[in-house]
């Protein structure tokens, strides 16, 4: 029988060990994987790190790659601080990758158009996101499954755009028009991809950290999360914060959404996000849902995707195994954290 | 309009519709128990994607369909009792974790099946289930063609619900089931075990998705392609809340998704439809949501869904 008895008093030095154990664990497991494909792992990881950070445009290459996901991780920890269980950060993204798309597509001048993309991204994931926490506000309808399933409903809306009024009439691909060359973000390193969207991530996570962990609404959002009754009895509107909270989880959502289309592929299609929205839901718990934790988060599974697409090339082993790496970090930083908060002991039934 | 009501009564449309709703039943009713025990199941995307995959290996290799069936039925009990060993034994966030079990079986799936199949351009298939038609009953006119000849399996699904409303409602191990969902800790004082009890029904629940997404793989279609199970899970999900929680409903609500998904199909065939298919697709999505708005008041979900069970917290 396995018992769980609460820990009074964590130790930071657990509290730090305990992440970087289940990042190792994970290395550890997935390197069978490797085995099993028939690669040397020392090979392997080694691909995968100079693909990762091996020169100046490896890094930049981890760093775009990782920036969608600050924004999604981001998304996600202020949502899960409140308890306001958005799993809809996928759909989020879309929705704010759709609408920046359309503002991008307006003849207007570059720098007006690059903020306008910014601010209609944001409305679009904050108003998806906003979908569930009204019908849980008002109709008591679980967040989890209500967030999870309008991903598919964006999904779908944004498939019937590139394959119906925005399909190319030419070549018949399923992609939208591509947004005006004035609205291209800006890069900072010729001959890469570092974008504005990489900065704009960056600067985010401070600033919602800052706001989480120092501002009285981020103090109302970790209130409403630890003890939402405590919170009301303190006077503190819970209904409000979730529904502010909602707003700036989807916003950050419908950011990452901005990026993929201002600063990656200029247009929309179908595959934007390659599950981005559930990759910040990994970041997220990697971080500990700390705002500042979700960057060097994003850019270890960033590092992991990108390697293991060159793992892949270099020695066979198929790229999937980044997927693996996600679910399995996924997991064992769950168990990790939970061995944080619990003693677990093992004992005979008591019977 | 009279495109519409031709394609509707035709045969092969019934057909299509009991077909569709075979793997749809399967998923539904394995979320179904496993939410009625109190776990909410979120991994079922994955489960279903990666037991598809198994079990079409299975068969493939061992050149007996049956054989995948039950490695796909075995697939998805494991990977539904590491869910449950995760979130009933530690007691560690539900969605979260069946979030991470559908990433990692996603990962496997595609990781394993790249690993066997090198060669994408020439696709593995294996000779798929044929539809056995029922002596007599087969040739009632229209209904007997679309009911009573179909696949084994679906014959099986079909009789699964009675047994599964039955179980569910009219043995101890039901009531047990859904004491341990609805008010664990009396469930507790009654001299359940709750744990035992919630994680035999996410692995029971877990191999129902596991043969769901096998039929996808060996009856459907005949061979295994990334997009085989394309949300079949996340709406599988919709679908036990539009059905309540309860077998009749959720088989109900099944058949009611692939009657919208057949026609949709059609449809988009004929090319008489100037409304986007993808309409037809995001509805069921919409109308589960639609749904739960109304429904929530009367409170059908089980109490104690993502709730963790811990017999020293109180």
């Amino acid at each position: 029988m396995v018992r769980l008895q609460l820990r009074h008093d964590v130790s930071p030095a657990l509290n730090f060990a305990l992440p970087l154990a289940a990042v190792v664990f994970t290395l550890v497991l997935c390197s069978s994987l490797i085995r099993i494909a028939g690669a040397s792992v020392v090979d392997a990881y080694g691909v995968m790190l100079s693909a990762a950070f091996g020169d100046t445009y490896a890094i930049t290459e981890t760093l775009v790659r990782a920036t969608p996901m600050i924004f999604t991780g981001l998304a996600v920890a202020v949502a899960f601080r409140a308890k306001f269980w958005n799993i809809g950060a996928e759909g989020q993204l879309l929705s704010g990758a759709v609408l920046s798309c359309m503002v991008g597509a307006i003849n207007m001048p570059g720098g007006i158009a690059i903020a306008l993309m910014f601010v209609a991204g944001f409305a679009g994931g904050a108003v998806t996101a906003l979908i569930p926490a009204v019908l849980r506000l008002k109709f008591k309808v679980d967040d989890v499954v209500s967030s999870l399933l309008l991903n598919s409903v964006v999904l779908y809306g944004l498939m019937a755009l590139i394959e119906g009024p925005w399909k190319d009439s030419l070549s018949g691909y399923p992609i939208s028009p591509p947004i005006q060359d004035s609205a291209n973000f800006p890069v900072f390193i010729e001959g890469t991809r570092l974008h504005l969207g990489v900065l704009a991530a960056f600067i985010a996570a401070p600033i919602v950290w800052f706001v989480i962990a120092r501002t009285v609404f981020g103090f109302k959002i970790r209130a409403t999360g630890e003890n939402p009754e405590a919170a009301r009895f303190g006077g503190i509107d819970t209904r409000r914060v979730i529904f502010t909270t909602a707003l700036l989880s989807g916003g950050l959502a419908g950011l990452a959404g901005v990026c993929q289309v201002g600063g990656v592929h200029y247009q929309v299609m179908a595959e934007i996000s390659p599950g981005y929205g559930y990759s910040g839901i990994v970041i997220a718990m990697l971080a500990r849902l700390n705002p500042l934790g979700v960057v060097p988060a994003a850019i270890f599974l960033s590092a992991v995707m990108v390697g293991a697409d060159a793992m892949s090339r270099a020695t066979g082993v198929p790229a999937f195994i980044g997927q693996v790496v996600q679910g399995v970090a996924m997991i064992s930083m769950l168990v990790a954290l939970l061995l944080t908060q619990y003693r677990v002991q093992f004992r005979k039934a008591a019977t | 309009m009279n495109a519409v009501l031709e394609q509707i009564f035709q045969v092969g449309f019934l057909a299509a519709i009991v077909r569709i709703a075979t793997p749809l039943t399967l998923a539904t009713l394995g979320e179904m128990i496993s939410e009625r025990s109190g776990v909410l199941n979120l991994g079922i995307e994955g489960i279903m994607l990666i037991s598809a995959m198994t079990g079409f290996m299975g068969a493939y290799y061992s050149g007996d369909l049956w054989v995948g069936i039950v490695v796909a039925a075995l697939t998805g009990a494991v990977f539904a009792a590491l869910h449950a060993t995760l979130t009933v034994l530690l007691g560690v966030s539900q969605h979260v974790c069946g979030i991470g079990i559908t990433l990692l079986c996603t990962g496997l799936a595609y990781f394993f099946f790249r690993l066997s199949f090198t060669d994408s351009s020439h696709p593995a298939t294996v000779q798929s289930f044929e539809t056995i038609p029922i002596p007599g009953l087969a040739s009632i006119p229209v209904l007997g063609p679309a009911l009573f000849n179909q696949f084994a399996l679906t014959y099986l699904t079909a009789l699964l619900v009675p047994v599964m409303a039955y179980a569910l409602y009219r043995t101890p191990w039901g009531l047990n089931l859904r004491m341990a969902g609805e008010n664990p800790r009396a469930a507790d004082a009654a001299g359940v075990n709750v744990m035992a009890t919630r994680f035999l029904a996410v692995t029971l629940g877990g191999a129902l998705m596991g043969i769901a997404g096998a039929f996808l793989t060996m009856a459907q279609f005949n061979t295994f392609t990334f997009g085989v199970i394309s949300g079949r899970g996340w709406i599988a999900i919709a679908l036990v809340v539009f059905g309540r929680w309860d077998p009749w409903r959720c088989a109900g609500a099944a058949l009611l998704f692939a009657c919208v998904d057949a026609l949709q199909l059609r449809l988009q065939a004929a090319g008489v439809s100037h409304i986007p298919y993808e309409a037809f697709l995001a509805l069921p999505f919409v109308f589960t949501i639609v749904a739960m708005a109304f429904m929530s008041r009367d409170a059908a979900a089980p109490p104690a869904l993502l709730r963790p069970f811990r017999k020293e917290e109180r």
